[in-house]
């Protein structure tokens, strides 16, 4: 089994640049590949006897590219994943290093904080906020979210990674940057 | 080596599943030497923190 596992994950980056090539989107690509090597990971069995693993999985891959073009095409791409290129430069380093936040659980112990916090919430667009309250807030986890707002995997870690940024950077200007002032 | 672009992706899909192996080491990695990136994955560590308070009496102030 062990030894299967590592044959399968011995083939992961030629999967990885099969399925960057046709997808043009690496965390899509990405998602395909790991989605096929459980895959097959869970289906050791059908593999048995056959003469070539990669031509197996890339098989395998092949059904995972397709689904997610489907869901692609489904998802009219919103505003498009890079709203946040601005921060980083061509090369994906950051533009501007985001800086400690001195003390942050203090805050905790402040009402004032809690009123940012929830003006910065209702800057976010619905569905991301929906999105991040659901998994912060409330606890669930991606599974049950993609289920409520009927979205894949993929599209709710973007949703909640545009929470992120944004929240970061809206209390970076108006709170933790503005403290010292 | 991850750009901080990927990096920033990955620490925050890192709070939602575990990731694959190799992008574990790959991020570990990246943040082991990038300031900026550890900061970030500290800051949305506080924000889920500061999120599961938020609009419960007993835990806000």
């Amino acid at each position: 089994m062990d030894d299967f596992r590592s044959r399968v994950e011995r083939e992961r980056s030629y999967l990885l640049r099969y399925a960057a090539l046709q997808l043009r989107d690496p965390h899509a690509a990405e998602d395909a590949v790991q989605e096929t090597l459980l895959a097959a990971l869970a289906g050791e069995a059908t593999f048995q006897g056959r003469a070539n693993l990669r031509t197996w999985l890339t098989g395998i891959l092949k059904h995972k590219i397709i689904d997610a073009i489907r869901r692609a095409s489904r998802e009219a791409p919103s505003a498009s994943a890079d709203e946040f290129e601005a921060l980083f430069d061509e090369r994906g380093h950051w533009v501007e290093m985001p800086a400690a936040w001195t003390d942050p659980d203090a805050s905790l112990e402040q009402k004032r904080f809690f009123a940012a916090l929830e003006a910065c919430l209702q800057r976010l667009p619905q569905k991301i906020s929906q999105a991040f309250m659901m998994r912060e807030h409330l606890g669930l986890d991606t599974d049950e979210i993609c289920k409520e707002l009927a979205i894949t995997p993929t599209h709710c870690w973007v949703l909640l990674y545009r929470a992120r940024m944004a929240l970061r950077e809206c209390l970076e200007k108006d709170w933790f940057g503005a403290k010292g002032k | 080596m991850l750009s901080c672009k990927e990096a920033t992706r990955l620490v925050s899909q890192g709070l939602d599943r575990r990731l694959p192996f190799g992008r574990r080491v790959a991020l570990r990695v990246h943040l082991a030497i990038c300031d900026g990136c550890t900061h970030f994955k500290k800051q949305t560590e506080f924000l889920r923190r500061a999120v599961a308070r938020l609009g419960n009496p007993a835990a806000e102030p």
